[in-house]
């Protein structure tokens, strides 16, 4: 029998493990003791804070404390790792390994094995509240849900709707993050966004263009296969601990592991080769690998001719990446880029791996296609072991990504265009014309036009055009308003799980956080948000469950979707974010669209079962249909049948599924696909997980043709390549007739995306084709503004000599709404005052913002201090010794105050930070802004708050990977 | 009798302190005593390597052998306890230790030290098994609920291996038999002498 833990009360009553060097403690076993005397004992209950007496009270009955198996998974990073929690009277009191997840088998980093500290919640935000005379005041969830929606209502009749900013969560669960998307839809604007923006925009913008979805190709679980792995901007030991595990099994299977960075990180600890590259030159190290591939012809010639198109476009730019040219460039000599080359092309299928390290650039867009470029030419992409190994950040920012929680898409991709309304207007069930009006559609007749009579920038609808992105928010606010492309500036910004320490420039952000009319924080935590501004009033916090309160699905990095159990009840008056938006919603009066076909419980929670129904009926273009929730569910519970490498179940009543049905999942849920575990694998047929590239491109381009040539999935009856399915194709093909008569009802006059029976996917797949076509991978992007990746040099780049050969973009009028400067930036020398380059990445211990993991005293312990790595040589220079105190300025003068770590960990002129801390500006803690009793227990500078401006050219993904710096002793 | 023993695969530590949050979370110890640690050798530069740092449970324990109120015990299974109550906080044993395994509450800064602490293998101390007074001095007790350390069973890459010594050392071989290349644990030799 599982044995319960029970104490007396000691004699004070307060048993407080933290006491004395954290204040005053309450943890969760001492409340679970305290709980169980308040059967009888009133005075104990005295003790206890009101909304804890309450939940004692409701406990007491449940008399027994049987444990109960719960299970859940890590809310963390993307890795999706099972955690198994014992629950007593609804008290989370122990966690155990679940060795039965095939993505952890138990294991848990530092993060996943201190989640229990949820259940405590010492330092979570308790209550809303409102800041009032530059005070916190507790106040009521209807007195805030009410003011707040007053003022939203009230800018939205002065500026128009797209002037408040609905700031979604990478840590919602899916059904959270649709809802979210949707309820911005129907607010009436695009400015919505989330942390995908600024982790791997750069990464779904290009990947998607390659190949057809931007998303992780194969497994971590699938790196057991690999013969050959390369990281490159990807610090997995720290960012994917648990990854780790997949990653060194491969490397005991004989994998040959090589780790480009410009640190020697944890991970390159365990490389065969390690490269350290100047930041921001991904493009010639991967080109000058391609060079030696080239020359040496080792690249898959009749993969190439089947499945990929425009590589002699990239044999040009390539030719000029000469081993000289490389070393120059980037720091790495010749021989060892060489030596890499030959090991990818000796040990193949390899998988190539990356992270925030080649996303965060201005040329992200470049360096992620440039990666995708190396994997296409060794015929490693669409083959277990090899792939796109892109490792996704937080626990569901691939969900959030697929469901769309993204100024410039609805979900699923669908884009914003008239059709991609329609679309979904009509999964929702709400009128179209309705949903225009909603929107701002006066706006084009009243806006742009200055004295002279002639328009500042290109009109745009703002229902179709993409809205300012998270990391943009600051110049939505701060721009000249006759610069922005919509009717006004925003005046009032919704932090709905987003920390803002996460962004750059932060005198401009603390500036502009204190120009909002309001600000609105829906998080379990205060968060940075809550301290920065210097504000009196307009500012409210509203305490959000965390994901462990609630229930519903999350999407892992290899696009694996789980379930979650409801651990325990929301702590103290916080509310799961679904209910949030559900109050908010019926305030600002567009409930009743909103949930027309998802069921509201009386205690105004929305049912998430119906959320993902919904999700399943209109998410065709990526296979989100397939995953019901019975079938998440079931899998929950049969765990243990999944292999571990494989991820496929062997027998059982999962049999023949995919652990998680991974994306594309095609058709009904009804059909059983089993989802795809390897993107583009034609060594499978459809119907069984198989693939190929997506033709999303057209057919031809400049006369050539775009498709597959003798390249299809087993079992295809189409024996070649073949465009996107459609109604018309289905009749043309002879095979309409396949369908039912109702499915030809809901399919005339549409194509496999938008056909809401599945019948075309159906028809499809049964021919053994791909409902989205058969092309050939592009290597060339002729949409973005370089069609062949290219190095461009760093805005705020320390190699003047390299910025008239490699010179950046051009400046540009209205890009995502803003104007953005490249050029102009570029053109102003800082090299000489700020010597130094400024990088940044993770801790292990801490996750994003870190204001969740800081105010968890069991990691806490383990990183106390923010800090700065610095290169001896750099350090001696300057005068600092380890462990002083330095001022840290960036090149726009920001300045951060943090604790020097001398070490060679980073190379000669380059300085490291993490970008976890908050809670500190110029120099000074903020701890006495926080609410009482919510300040986590470690607090830093931002790194952020030093970094610089710089955007990625398509996506507007932030510069966080390369800027300048200089430091001195403080 | 299985012999309960750790074995640390220095390399597939990763540093991801998994272990001493697991450690904490079993047994809410407080802030500053850390019966798990993980220690980075050539931080930085190549090289590096981490090991996760525990109380060994030695075959012929140190601490046992220079503890002045003989408070330490070796359990059937091998694990090296001891009893809070007899200790007198004096630190012999942290001299002894090749581990620095005894942690000591910090509670001022040139005062008594406290009642030692340390790894307990989970395997709680001499109170009753499963009592709230095991739990409170030593915490919780998974060996008697037929579980093995907590820090082992949630280690990330499965580097720490803890349980019984047979089956620890099978594990090991056969990765360094694929690794083929000479093995690479660390402790072994010294917790529970190289023959053994």
């Amino acid at each position: 029998m599982k044995l319960t833990k029970k104490r007396d009360l000691s004699p004070d009553g307060t048993t407080v493990p933290l006491k004395g060097i954290l204040g005053s403690a309450i943890d969760r076993r001492t409340f679970l003791r305290r709980t169980s005397l308040a059967v009888g004992g009133g005075a104990v209950a005295g003790a206890l804070q009101p909304v804890m007496m309450r939940r004692a009270e409701a406990a007491a009955g449940a008399a027994g404390g049987e444990t109960e198996i719960r299970k859940s998974v890590c809310t963390h990073c993307s890795v999706g790792c099972g955690v198994v929690a014992e629950v007593q009277d609804g008290v989370w009191t122990g966690q155990e390994p679940d060795f039965d997840s095939p993505f952890n088998l138990g294991g848990h980093c530092a993060k996943g094995a201190s989640v229990r500290e949820h259940g405590h919640g010492e330092r979570r935000l308790k209550y809303p509240m409102k800041l009032t005379g530059g005070k916190w005041k507790q106040v009521s969830w209807d007195e805030a849900i009410n003011e707040i929606g007053d003022k939203v209502l009230d800018i939205r009749k002065r500026s128009g709707p797209d002037s408040v900013y609905w700031l979604g969560s990478a840590k919602f669960n899916n059904e959270q993050a649709y809802l979210f998307r949707k309820f911005a839809g129907l607010w009436g604007t695009n400015n919505v966004d989330h942390q995908a923006r600024i982790c791997h925009s750069t990464t779904v913008a290009g990947v998607a263009n390659t190949w057809g979805y931007g998303a992780m190709t194969n497994s971590y679980n699938d790196m057991h296969n690999s013969k050959a792995m390369f990281f490159i901007g990807s610090n997995a030991a720290e960012a994917h601990p648990v990854a780790m595990q997949h990653i060194l099994k491969g490397k005991e299977n004989g994998a040959k592991m090589i780790v480009v960075d410009p640190r020697f990180t944890r991970t390159a600890a365990h490389a065969d080769q390690f490269m350290r590259i100047r930041p921001g030159t991904d493009v010639p190290l991967i080109w000058g690998m391609l060079y030696h591939i080239f020359e040496n012809g080792w690249e898959d010639k009749e993969y190439i001719r089947q499945r990929v198109f425009g590589l002699d476009e990239i044999r040009k730019e390539v030719a000029k990446w000469t081993p000289d040219e490389v070393e120059r460039v980037c720091g790495v000599p010749g021989d060892q880029v060489k030596l890499a080359a030959q090991t990818m092309a000796e040990n193949r299928p390899g998988t190539i791996v990356w992270c925030m390290g080649g996303t965060q650039h201005t040329i992200g867009n470049n360096n992620t296609r440039a990666y995708c470029v190396l994997q296409l030419a060794l015929g490693n992409v669409g083959v277990s072991g090899g792939g796109a190994n892109i490792f996704r950040g937080h626990d569901n920012v691939q969900g959030a990504t697929d469901l769309g929680i993204l100024s410039h898409t609805l979900p699923g991709y669908y884009g914003l265009a008239e059709g991609s309304w329609a679309h979904w207007a009509r999964v929702w069930g709400v009128d179209i014309d309705w949903l225009k009006g909603r929107f701002d559609s006066g706006y084009m007749d009243t806006k742009g036009v200055d004295e002279e009579g002639t328009a500042g920038i290109p009109f745009a609808n703002p229902m179709n055009s993409a809205g300012i992105p998270v990391s943009r928010w600051i110049d939505g606010v701060l721009e000249d308003s006759r610069n922005i492309d919509q009717r006004d500036n925003l005046k009032a910004m919704f932090f709905w799980g987003h920390a803002p320490n996460s962004q750059t420039r932060g005198p401009e952000m603390k500036k502009a956080l204190e120009t909002l009319e309001m600000v609105v924080v829906v998080d379990p935590y205060p968060t940075h948000t809550a301290v920065l501004p210097d504000r009196q009033e307009g500012m409210y916090l509203l305490p959000a469950a965390t994901q462990f309160e609630t229930y519903g699905s999350v999407t892992a990095s290899n696009r694996s979707l789980q379930w979650r159990d409801k651990l325990i009840e929301p702590m103290f008056e916080s509310l799961p974010d679904h209910t949030i938006m559900y109050k908010m919603a019926k305030k600002l009066g567009f409930a009743d669209e909103l949930f027309k076909n998802i069921q509201v419980n009386s205690n105004d929670e929305p049912l998430i079962e119906d959320i993902l129904r919904e999700i399943n009926r209109g998410m065709w273009t990526i296979g989100y249909t397939g995953q019901s929730p019975e079938r998440l569910k079931l899998q929950l519970l049969n765990k243990h049948t999944f292999n571990t490498t494989t991820l496929l179940a062997e027998g059982g009543p999962c049999d023949g599924e995919y652990y998680g049905l991974p994306w594309p999942c095609w058709g009904t849920p009804e059909m059983k696909h089993p989802g795809t575990p390897i993107l583009y694998d034609t060594s499978k047929s459809v119907a069984d997980g198989g693939l190929n590239f997506r033709a999303r491109f057209g057919v031809e381009f400049e006369g050539k043709n775009l498709l597959a040539e003798d390249s299809y999935s087993v079992g295809a009856e189409i024996q070649d390549g073949y465009p996107e399915f459609s109604a018309d194709m289905l009749k043309q093909l002879g095979w309409w007739d396949d369908l039912t008569a109702d499915e030809k009802a809901a399919a005339e006059g549409k194509n496999w995306k938008t056909d809401l029976s599945g019948g075309i996917q159906r028809v499809a797949i049964a021919h053994g084709c791909a409902p989205f076509g058969n092309a050939k991978a592009r290597a060339i992007v002729w949409t973005f503004p370089d069609r062949v990746p290219i190095h461009r040099e760093p805005l705020y780049t320390s190699r003047r000599d390299l910025v008239d050969k490699y010179p950046t973009y051009e400046d540009r009028k209205n890009h995502y709404r803003l104007p953005t400067r490249y050029a102009s930036i570029q053109a102003q020398d800082k090299s000489s005052e700020y010597p130094l380059i400024l990088t940044s990445g993770r801790l292990v211990e801490y996750e994003g913002g870190g204001e969740e993991t800081r105010s968890n005293p069991w990691l806490a312990e383990l990183q106390q201090e923010m800090f700065a790595e610095i290169h001896p040589g750099d350090a001696n220079d300057t005068g600092i010794r380890d462990g002083d105190w330095i001022w840290l300025e960036g090149a726009e003068g920001a300045r951060v105050k943090v604790r020097a770590q001398i070490t060679e960990r980073v190379g000669r002129g380059v300085v490291f930070m993490p970008f976890h801390f908050g809670g500190w500006y110029d120099g000074k803690d903020l701890l006495d802004k926080y609410p009482e009793g919510a300040a986590p227990y470690v607090r830093g500078e931002a790194a952020n708050t030093a970094f610089t401006y710089g955007y990625d050219s398509v996506t507007q993904m932030q510069e966080t990977k390369c800027t300048l710096c200089k430091i001195s002793a403080a | 009798m299985a012999r309960m023993k750790f074995l640390c695969d220095a390399e597939r530590c990763i540093e991801c302190n998994g272990c001493v949050t697991a450690c904490k979370n079993e047994h809410e110890v407080p802030w500053g005593v850390n019966r798990r640690r993980v220690v980075t050798l050539d931080d930085g530069v190549p090289g590096e390597r981490s090991i996760s740092v525990a109380c060994m449970h030695c075959s012929d324990a140190p601490c046992a052998a220079v503890c002045p109120v003989d408070c330490f015990y070796t359990t059937d299974d091998g694990i090296v306890l001891h009893d809070k109550d007899l200790c007198i906080g004096c630190g012999y044993c942290f001299y002894a230790c090749p581990f620095g395994a005894p942690q000591y509450p910090q509670k001022e800064a040139f005062g008594v030290r406290g009642k030692m602490d340390k790894c307990t293998f989970c395997a709680g101390g001499p109170e009753e098994d499963g009592s709230q007074a095991e739990f409170e001095k030593y915490g919780r007790n998974r060996i008697s609920e037929g579980k093995l350390p907590l820090c082992a069973e949630m280690c990330s890459t499965k580097a720490l291996l803890g349980g019984d010594g047979d089956m620890v050392a099978d594990i090991y071989r056969e990765r360094v038999l694929k690794r083929s290349s000479r093995p690479q644990t660390w402790g072994w030799g010294v917790a529970y002498k190289a023959d053994s």
